[in-house]
């Protein structure tokens, strides 16, 4: 049955979407701007039948999605930039015991307390680790409202099948903004894998489970990170990106969630000044899609990227590209959101 | 993962009685701790704990930062490894997602009491239904003797050289006292493992912080003061003296709450 | 066509509310929308707006440096947010708390005395959104008025069928008040009138 259209808010749609996606247990602590997301899933949660706990620290709540992902179940915790900070070092353990768990940061302007308007200056910390040692989690950026529905669902498939922590990078615009989205008022019945690997109590098994990062052998720990750097190479095959009127454009405007909106409203305006733009949307920023990428600019004279950094996603498109065309980058930040027409602009320059 | 290799168990040669074995929740691996260090008798407490309470099929351990970091490889259950001060959330997040399974944690004094405080108090405040095995020393052990927060006033230590120095560094942190008066606490004990009638008493303190999970009566920790003998510079004899001359003064043994109806 | 809207006021003016009846209006009419509110500690101090975009094409940005038409609920509102009117845009001020005139001469300004006419039509001030509503809708007519009434029957559904009658009262009263307005005039003579 069609789900009846109506105003969502992103927070909403991402605490309904983890519900739909089989989140079995969320533990998180506030921190604008993402509170509806634990407000929701604190009576949600438990009308499934499944876990809802308030933490005493993102450094508390971080851990509590360890123990839950090392127990087999599908744990989740919504932050927002200075929160996810506090969560690196759990994250960089729940990567090296190969856990799936989904962590959502709903980007907020830094560095330090910073602001609560959006932002896009995580990247770095998103894709590249963030946390200590060489460990990389998947990064699922959605663009509007529909997405912050889906995305959670998606995370958690893509986290369980590689053992390893997922993140939706949002911003305080997608998470506070609504917009209309059809929505079942049902979740649907979610799929879990089978998860052998488990410490939720031998019960019969022939061995124990131990989920553990600690491998104080040299070598031990040299293979471990090979195995996970071949697991990180199978990941790319997943990337996933869209396109908007790029088969004919002449400059490519990279950009992702909230700014992809903006840019891909710019390059339209671009299109009424004559200047052919098109939008490229890494939908995935790791795996990043570096070969769609190249595919889509193989035509293109010019690059620019658009992000609210200082550049950030632009090192990544660069090392794409390679020096094959030139990669012009505009950047907001600490909260500004640039408007469709001061990106057109930009896209003037650049196309020039 | 490790496959369990079927031991003997209880088989003995004809016209002989067996009196003492390992616990069947412990595995072959031999401990990696120090001449005098009380781990390994806290561990096999441990493991009694879990053969005596049949517990083996549904216990999640969750082990610590600090010199027990390694408890996994010594026991024959799941286990969890938590990093350094996080054990009570990872345990909460086992024990919420898994509420029929016997979650305990185990964990020194710098992973309990100093990093680890803020996860400590919120696990006992929320009553949650785990157990912890707290081993008391005094110092940071694994990372070579530096002051922990429940070293003893005047203690030398790798990073209070001349001595523990309270106005510097203030009093030692009495966790046992400091978690009494939080509601969600079901039981808390504290003894030293200084001698075998002492430790019989942990075994029994023990065997009431299990039973508090299993009745669901909420939060349960024991405190086990234990000798480092390697870092406070002593033999595992004057190590045992001290506990008994000079830490049970700062650090009072006994049970400070029990709610189990006995 | 893309309309930017932006609602300002005090918190518990419905500010937030008359943002959502726009973006559910437009909805109705199978329009895209976005509603982004302000959040944080700003709201905290007591002031609270909200951007209302709607378009028949995809929308970009949910936010703008300026924009279509602005609805001021009360003085700081109007302070903060006047310069934020596109040339030729709209003004709406709310003339029931606000005293004093808008400065600009190259936009439409509007002043309904939206308190008094809500306590006249719903016997209490609540319903000044609604009728700041229906005052915009009357001089800037961008959506159609039964998907305004379609957006306030979803949103009052809850509270049942007498609440939604007297907003859609005070919807029309807003409209007539503003009826046959010229723009920079002095406050609504229908409004003064009642």
């Amino acid at each position: 049955m069609q789900a009846k259209r109506r105003l969502v808010k992103g927070n909403e749609a991402i605490a309904l979407g983890a519900v739909a996606g089989g989140c079995d247990a969320f533990f998180g602590y506030p921190i604008t701007p993402q509170n509806e997301v634990p407000e929701i899933l604190s009576s949600e949660m438990p009308r499934h039948g499944r876990v809802f706990l308030q933490a005493e620290s993102e450094v508390a709540s971080i851990n509590m999605v360890y123990g839950a992902a090392a127990a087999g179940l599908r744990a989740m915790t919504s932050s927002s930039s200075p929160g996810i900070s506090l969560m690196m070092e759990g994250m960089s353990y729940i990567a090296g015991a190969e856990l799936p768990c989904l962590v959502v940061n709903v980007m907020r302007g830094g560095p330090g307390l910073g602001s609560i308007a959006a932002s896009q200056a995580d990247y770095f910390q998103a894709v590249k680790g963030g946390g200590h040692g060489d460990y990389r989690c998947i990064v699922l950026a959605p663009w509007n409202v529909e997405e912050m529905y889906a995305f959670p669902g998606i995370a958690f498939d893509m986290a369980d099948r590689y053992r390893n922590p997922a993140m939706i990078l949002a911003d305080g615009v997608l998470g506070q903004m609504m917009e209309p989205a059809c929505i079942p008022s049902e979740p649907p019945a979610a799929s879990h894998p089978e998860k052998p690997w488990a410490a939720n109590g031998r019960n019969g098994r022939s061995h124990k489970n131990v989920a553990n990062s600690l491998v104080i052998d040299p070598h031990e720990l040299r293979d471990h990170n090979r195995k996970l750097q071949a697991k990180y190479q199978q990941m790319q095959a997943e990337c996933k990106w869209d396109t908007r009127l790029a088969d004919d454009a002449e400059i490519i405007v990279v950009a992702y969630g909230i700014t992809a909106r903006i840019a891909f409203s710019a390059c339209k305006l671009a299109r009424k000044r004559g200047i052919k733009a098109g939008l490229f949307r890494p939908i995935t920023l790791y795996p990043f899609p570096a070969k769609p990428l190249l595919e889509t600019a193989a035509n293109a004279k010019s690059l620019l990227v658009v992000e609210l950094s200082s550049g950030q996603m632009v090192e990544d498109v660069r090392l794409t590209i390679n020096g094959k065309q030139p990669v012009a980058f505009y950047g907001e930040m600490g909260g500004v959101i640039p408007s469709p027409a001061e990106v057109c602009e930009r896209i003037v320059e650049a196309a020039q | 993962m490790s496959t369990i290799i079927e031991r003997p168990g209880t088989q003995t040669p004809e016209g002989l009685n067996c009196v003492f074995e390992k616990p069947r929740a412990m595995s072959d691996k031999p401990f990696h701790y120090c001449p005098g260090c009380s781990h390994g008798t806290y561990h096999r407490l441990v493991g009694e704990m879990i053969d005596e309470f049949d517990l083996m099929s549904r216990t999640v351990g969750v082990c610590p930062v600090g010199c027990a970091v390694f408890a996994y490889e010594y026991f024959e259950f799941d286990m969890v490894e938590a990093s350094h001060g996080r054990a009570p959330a990872v345990a909460t997040g086992v024990k919420r997602c898994l509420p029929d399974r016997f979650v305990f944690t185990y964990q020194g004094d710098g992973d309990l009491a100093s990093i680890g405080m803020a996860e400590t108090i919120h696990a006992a405040a929320r009553g949650e239904n785990i157990t912890v095995f707290f081993v008391n020393n005094g110092i940071f052990g694994m990372t070579g003797g530096q002051m922990a927060p429940t070293s003893l006033i005047g203690q030398k230590t790798t990073t209070s050289q001349a001595g523990r120095d309270p106005m510097l560094t203030g009093q030692p942190i009495k966790v046992c006292e400091l978690l009494s008066s939080l509601d969600g606490v079901a039981y808390l004990a504290r003894v030293p493992l200084s001698s075998p009638k002492n430790i019989k008493t942990c075994r029994k303190y023990m065997r009431n912080a299990v039973r508090c999970q299993l009745e669901g009566k909420g939060f349960a920790l024991v405190e086990a003061l234990s000798p480092c003998p390697v870092q406070w510079g002593m033999t595992p004899g004057d190590a045992i003296d001290y506990i008994d001359e000079k830490v049970v003064k700062v650090f009072p043994p006994g049970e400070f709450i029990n709610k189990l109806n006995d | 066509m893309i309309e930017e809207n932006l609602i300002a006021g005090f918190g518990g003016q419905g500010v937030l509310s008359l943002g959502k009846l726009m973006a559910q209006a437009a909805m109705e009419q199978n329009l895209c929308a976005t509603w982004l509110p302000s959040y944080g500690p700003e709201m905290r101090g007591g002031t609270a707006n909200c951007v209302v975009c709607f378009s028949d094409d995809e929308i970009g940005a949910p936010v703008a440096a300026n924009y279509d038409a602005v609805v001021v609920m009360n003085q700081p509102s109007l302070e903060k947010f006047e310069s934020a009117v596109k040339p030729g845009g709209t003004l709406l001020i709310n003339s029931s708390i606000i005293s004093v005139r808008a400065k600009r001469s190259d936009i439409d300004v509007f002043y309904i005395d939206a308190n008094d006419l809500a306590e006249s039509v719903a016997g209490n001030a609540k319903a000044a959104n609604v009728i700041a509503l229906g005052a915009l809708h009357a001089v800037r007519p961008r959506l159609e008025t039964s998907a305004i009434e379609a957006a306030l029957k979803t949103a009052f559904e809850y509270k049942g069928q007498k609440v939604i009658d007297m907003n859609i009262r005070a919807l029309h009263a807003g409209m007539e008040a503003m009826q046959d307005t010229e723009p920079n005039q002095p406050q609504a003579t229908a409004a003064r009138a009642r």
